[in-house]
């Protein structure tokens, strides 16, 4: 049995509030193969959230399919490590103690979760706060407690939602680093929602355009080069005409480029 | 961090919080004794400050005992409050048709007056302790009850995803989320019931009791001691002050990210 890490076909859903209905996602295919790293962008409000929930088991969707390992992910949560886009810390809990939220739900006895924890602190920039309270932390920090948080839930599959939004440009550069490096030693699926094409360019295998509100996929794009890349890819020929291109697809760029061709990044 | 030490910066923001309310106070007493001095007010129907410290001279071998009773009372009856309050919330929250039957009989409950109460559980439980505990613990459980269901019910449901998606149970969701999120609004409904428990004991106990500020005022009361009456009554104040103060201590040491803000802010 080879089922993909993740399979969505023909995923749908409505949200329905007081006889008013916001149609979030319209059949959305989407496939991502085990070891693989996606990255979706679109634009506000056009269901990449909404996607991410379904797959996380906590959003019955009202159509479609959605798999996680060849599982029905439809009200069945447990399946993934999932990031939500808020970072939703446990205001009564220290940043030590919400790290190792995941390993002790999971079972992991409170000692080694939280050591396991704690050895990852340094990396994530977070080195002396490890018994800080959550209010007690900036947004940028609380981010990257949030991302240690989902590090260390103990599933195949990560599903992030926008993770490195509220970074600065040289932090989040030092997480696409680290990210990386992690992802080389201990290979994870990777499912990455953010707003930002250069760094889903720079991060995942496959970048995937969806449409304004009502979500569906209109693009998919390949990233150039192997990973781990270098940040200085980003000004190589190859990888600007993929970013045009997904400029184009999301409507914020010019007409589409053909493979192989050599542009420079329109505004850039 | 300031060089002020901790017990020094500790009593100076003391001093800033209750100054001026002490202030105050000592203005309204020496006006009272003004007042009954220039008007030579008789002492039962009004005593000065003066007569009412004399009062409390003169019982002061007594008053040990009967604080001992009330407060004894008190906080048991605290204690049962809280535990069937937390109780019901959990039903409550927990079981819609419990939350649809019980909460509109929990609120007629609390319609029936403690005086009209208060006598038939002196038939029902005789004249000891357990007919106060028990004026204490019908009039604590009701806050306790509605505070904490409430901050059960109202549990972030996007935290509750969160630890669904890792794979939480419900008793996990319980024990992760919706206990330590319902905790600030269990204290809030325990200080409420706090501040009530010395009041609802001196009630209990004034309609019949062997001890306890309620057998003390009302033996000052039949005896025209009106200065002793007021001793109880600034008692019964204290008391209850204390017991909050207790309930308030309780709080942070249970729910010190409630407090993480503030300080920063204040300091
Ligand atoms: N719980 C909900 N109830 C009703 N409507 C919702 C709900 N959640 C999302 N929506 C609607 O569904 C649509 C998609 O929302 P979603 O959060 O998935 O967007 P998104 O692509 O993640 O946007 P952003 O990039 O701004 O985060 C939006 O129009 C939103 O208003
Ligand atoms: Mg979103």
């Amino acid at each position: 049995m080879n089922a993909p890490a993740i399979r969505v076909e023909g995923l749908e859903h409505t949200f329905r509030q007081k006889g008013r209905e916001v149609r979030a996602v319209d059949g959305v295919d989407l496939e991502v193969g085990d070891g693989e790293f996606v990255a979706l962008v679109g634009p506000s409000g056009c269901g990449k959230s909404t996607l991410l929930r379904v797959l996380a088991g906590l959003l019955v969707p009202t159509g479609g399919i959605a798999e996680v390992g060849g599982v029905s992910a439809a009200g069945r949560p447990g399946l993934v490590a999932y990031m939500p886009q808020k970072d939703l810390l446990l205001p009564w809990r220290r940043a030590l103690a919400n790290a190792a939220l995941g390993l002790e739900v999971r079972g992991v006895p409170r000692q080694e979760a939280r050591a396991r924890a704690r050895a990852l602190f340094g990396v994530f920039g977070l080195e002396g706060f490890e018994q800080a309270w959550p209010a007690q932390m900036s947004g940028g920090m609380r981010q990257r407690l949030a991302l240690l948080r989902t590090f260390l839930v103990p599933s195949r599959v990560l599903l992030l939602d926008e993770p490195f939004g509220a970074l600065d440009a040289i932090t989040r550069r030092g997480m696409h680093a680290w990210l990386q490096g992690v992802l080389a030693i201990e290979p994870r699926t990777v499912l990455l929602v953010t707003h930002d094409v250069e760094e889903a360019l720079v991060l995942a295998d496959r970048v995937v355009v969806m449409s304004p509100r009502p979500g569906r996929i209109v693009d998919e794009v390949a990233a150039p080069f192997a990973r781990p890349r270098e940040p200085g890819i980003v000004t190589e020929p190859a990888f600007v005409a993929s970013k045009a291109r997904v400029l184009a697809a999301l409507g914020e760029g010019e007409a589409p480029v053909g493979a192989g061709e050599e542009r420079t990044a329109p505004g850039a | 961090m300031t060089a002020l030490p901790g017990a020094a910066r500790g009593a100076g923001r003391f001093a800033s919080a209750y100054g001026p309310s002490a202030v105050l106070l000592a203005l309204l007493v020496a006006g009272w004794e003004a007042w009954v001095r220039a008007f030579d007010t008789r002492p039962y129907i009004l005593p000065a400050p003066s007569r009412i410290w004399q009062g409390f001279w003169e019982t002061k071998h007594l008053l040990p005992e009967h604080i001992r009773t009330t407060l004894g009372e008190a906080v048991l009856g605290l204690g049962f409050g809280a535990a069937a309050g937390v109780t019901i919330a959990v039903l409550v929250a927990g079981i819609p048709l419990v939350r649809r039957v019980l909460m509109p009989l929990l609120v007629v409950s609390q319609t029936i007056p403690m005086v009209v109460l208060a006598p038939l559980l002196i038939v029902w439980f005789g004249f000891g302790m357990t007919p106060k505990v028990v004026v204490v613990a019908l009039w604590g459980f009701f806050p306790v009850a509605v505070a904490t269901a409430d901050g059960l019910m109202h549990a972030d449901r996007e935290m509750v995803g969160l630890v669904r998606s890792m794979g939480a149970n419900r008793l996990q969701v319980l024990r992760y989320i919706a206990v330590p999120a319902a905790l600030p609004a269990f204290f809030s409904g325990l200080k409420i019931a706090a501040a009530y428990a010395v009041g609802g004991a001196v009630v209990g106990e004034w309609i019949g009791a062997s001890s306890g500020l309620g057998l003390y005022i009302t033996r000052a009361q039949t005896s025209f001691r009106v200065d002793r009456v007021f001793v109880a009554v600034v008692l019964i104040a204290l008391l209850s002050m204390l017991l909050f103060a207790a309930v308030h201590v309780l709080a942070r040491l249970a729910t010190p990210w409630m407090y993480v803000r503030t300080e920063e802010e204040t300091t």
